[in-house]
């Protein structure tokens, strides 16, 4: 028997537009009590916020660092204009961080640096990994999409490399030149007025029979749904997975770590993690239905895992 | 500018070439490629007979290798590959990064195409494709103005194709995981976008309710034309408010940006439509390459067939025009 070494926490960039004082004060909360090794961040979904948290970033990482954290900063997912060439350019050579890349423009210019690669940057398979290693990428997040089947070939090909997986928080599904939440308000993207900021959690989108659907984070939308992998992760600990990656929502994220923390540390079952965490995100569904190869909106219960074969 | 058109048949694929295409683009008959559904793409033997054809009429053949390989299953990406280039492809159009190192790798002098589900939609994501890849063109991410594409055709070494008409992708492409969210096939990994197999109707009272695996993504009253539930343009609510929250069931239709297009640099334009049958392919393509090569006041007359040919007759210039955002 070998003994499985422990993945870290990955506490991922907030996707949605969170006031400056709000930001901060989730962050140095995260800083303080959250037991979490390693924090992306930086806005990622959409250029024209940068400057709601852009006054803070330097004492959040000064707080983080502090902490004992590894701070890594996210770039954009989506590069359109001159000015968001510009800004990534900008904070790749300027950063004394390691840096995530979201998106090709930064795989470009992260040659041969040390970097992160993104949940969504399309990596489906080990031959795009290797590729992406051997410019430079050190620790690959996969997208959320990936199957269990496919994560386990990725680990086993490359037993050496660390992955991360996308293990809680709405999944970001697809983006957009095109703000819907905006629309929805009678808005356009260029004139916005940061109308997203007024759904700090997404703005939920449901079909015409009322069914919980999706959510709108300005030009991304996401799942209604929170990704919940918390009891689905010791095979792919076994198999070597590196990080577990939490993403933002606007609730507890402490004690969201702490639950991820103490089901990898086996100190909790995975099946009362997922009872607390209803409490700690309330009235949200959960779903794993990637990993499952199902719809990502299913949900697959343990004794369903055992059934498919799973661990 | 190029013409680049689809075919999901040899048959299309004939009616292309006769049409006036510079070049036509397909698939094998498996997911390797977006357009995998029922009945379409190519076997080996069809490819190798479509080339022929095109080569005898002086035009190329471009085969779509444009999924994302599964992880373990690499070597139906690869085999497909070597296929292409065996047949004779003109160029291979690629969305995955792995499959671009292959490809690169073992035939440096295969012409390699980014697909538009690399989502290459700045100058330095280019930049990237070519150095690291030796890509020779870029299908562009339909998320771009004509502005935007005039100013990035400047600043690349590498020629650039952008769709022109057919089916929009209002989300950038190769970066959306909603079908398989509701459906667990996707475009990136099954060649699939809100596929028929998930598609159910009902009629409830008065209603058509078109459901799409487990969601209603549309509801049309006694009368009311009803469409397929493609996602992205479902009605859905929003608050209390009902209505399309993405885009509504149109079509893209940039004809009359053609000269603006050629002036921003582009070097083909392309026409979506491989699901697409042989007839519509044929008038498409024969229609836009008179307008192609017709004055600007004479394009109007020409279109006005197609545009009725269009997805729920109605079409947008979508990102193309910077008002679309």
């Amino acid at each position: 028997m070998t003994t499985t070494r422990k993945p870290s926490l990955s506490l991922g960039p907030v996707y949605f537009l969170w006031d400056g004082p709000k930001w901060r004060d989730f962050y140095f909360r995260i800083a303080d009590e959250a037991p979490v090794e390693h924090v992306t961040l930086g806005e990622t979904v959409c250029s024209k916020r940068q400057h709601f948290s852009e006054p803070h970033i330097a004492e959040v990482i000064e707080r983080l660092e502090a902490a004992g954290k590894k701070v890594t900063l996210s770039t954009l997912a989506m590069v359109t204009l001159e000015r968001e060439s510009r800004q990534v350019r900008d904070l790749i050579r300027d950063s004394e961080h390691p840096v995530e890349a979201n998106d090709l423009s930064a795989l470009g210019l992260l040659r041969d640096r040390p970097h992160s690669i993104g949940p969504l940057v399309n990596v489906y398979n080990a031959a795009t990994a290797r590729t992406l290693a051997a410019r430079g990428a050190e620790n690959i997040c996969l997208p959320p999409e990936l199957p269990a089947a496919s994560v386990l070939q990725m680990l086993a090909a490359m037993p050496d490399f660390s992955f991360e997986l996308f293990a809680f928080g709405r999944m970001p599904l697809a983006i957009s030149a095109r703000c819907a939440h905006a629309r929805s308000k009678g808005l356009t993207k260029d004139n916005c007025q940061f109308i997203c900021g007024e759904e700090p959690d997404g703005l939920p989108l449901r079909t015409l029979d009322k069914q919980s659907f999706l959510v709108l984070n300005g030009v991304q939308t996401m799942s209604n749904s929170c990704a919940v992998l918390v009891d689905d992760l010791a095979p792919l600990v076994e198999a070597g997975l590196s990080r577990v990656r939490l993403s933002p929502q606007d609730c507890d994220m402490v004690k969201v770590a702490g639950l991820y923390r103490a089901v990898l540390d086996g100190r909790m079952d995975g099946e009362e993690a997922i009872s607390e965490l209803a409490e700690v995100y309330p009235g949200v569904r959960f779903s794993n239905g990637f990993l499952h190869q199902q719809e990502g909106a299913a949900w697959v219960s343990r004794g369903r895992n055992a059934a498919m074969g799973h661990g | 500018m190029e013409l680049i058109c689809p075919a999901g048949t040899p048959a299309a694929f004939r009616e292309a070439v006769e049409a006036g295409a510079d070049a036509v683009y397909c698939g094998f008959r498996d997911e390797t490629n977006a357009r995998n559904f029922p009945g379409l793409n190519f076997s080996r033997e069809e490819l190798r007979q479509s080339i022929a054809l095109a080569r005898s009429r002086r035009v190329l053949t471009f085969v779509a290798l444009n999924t994302f390989m599964r992880a373990g299953d690499e070597a139906l990406w690869y085999r497909a590959a070597d296929d292409a280039v065996a047949l004779g492809a003109d160029a291979l159009i690629l969305a995955d990064f792995g499959l671009m190192a292959y490809v690169a790798e073992k035939y440096p002098e295969q012409r390699l195409h980014v697909s538009v589900q690399a989502s290459a939609s700045n100058p330095d994501a280019i930049r990237f494709l070519i150095e690291a890849f030796g890509a020779k063109r870029v299908v562009l991410p339909r998320v771009l103005t004509v502005q935007d594409i005039a100013r990035l055709t400047r600043q690349i070494g590498c020629e650039v194709e952008v769709f022109a008409f057919g089916g929009l992708c209002v989300m950038a492409e190769g970066r959306c995981s909603l079908s398989s969210y509701a459906t667990g096939k996707s475009p990136n990994m099954n060649g699939v976008c809100s596929p028929a197999s998930h598609v159910r109707y009902r009629q409830d009272g008065e209603d058509l309710v078109s459901e799409l695996g487990a969601y209603t993504i549309n509801r049309f009253g006694a009368g009311e034309a009803s469409g397929y539930p493609t996602l992205c343009k479902g009605r859905f609510e929003i608050g209390d408010v009902a209505g399309y929250a993405f885009e509504d069931p149109v079509s893209l239709d940039v004809i009359d940006e053609i000269d603006a297009l050629r002036a921003a640099g582009v070097s083909a334009l392309k026409i979506e439509g491989r699901q697409r049958g042989k007839a519509y392919v044929a008038e498409v393509v024969s229609s836009l390459k008179k307008a192609l090569r017709a004055a600007p006041a004479e394009r109007a007359a020409l279109v006005a067939r197609l545009r009725a040919m269009s997805e729920g007759q109605r079409t947008t210039t979508g990102a193309y025009d910077k008002r679309w955002r």
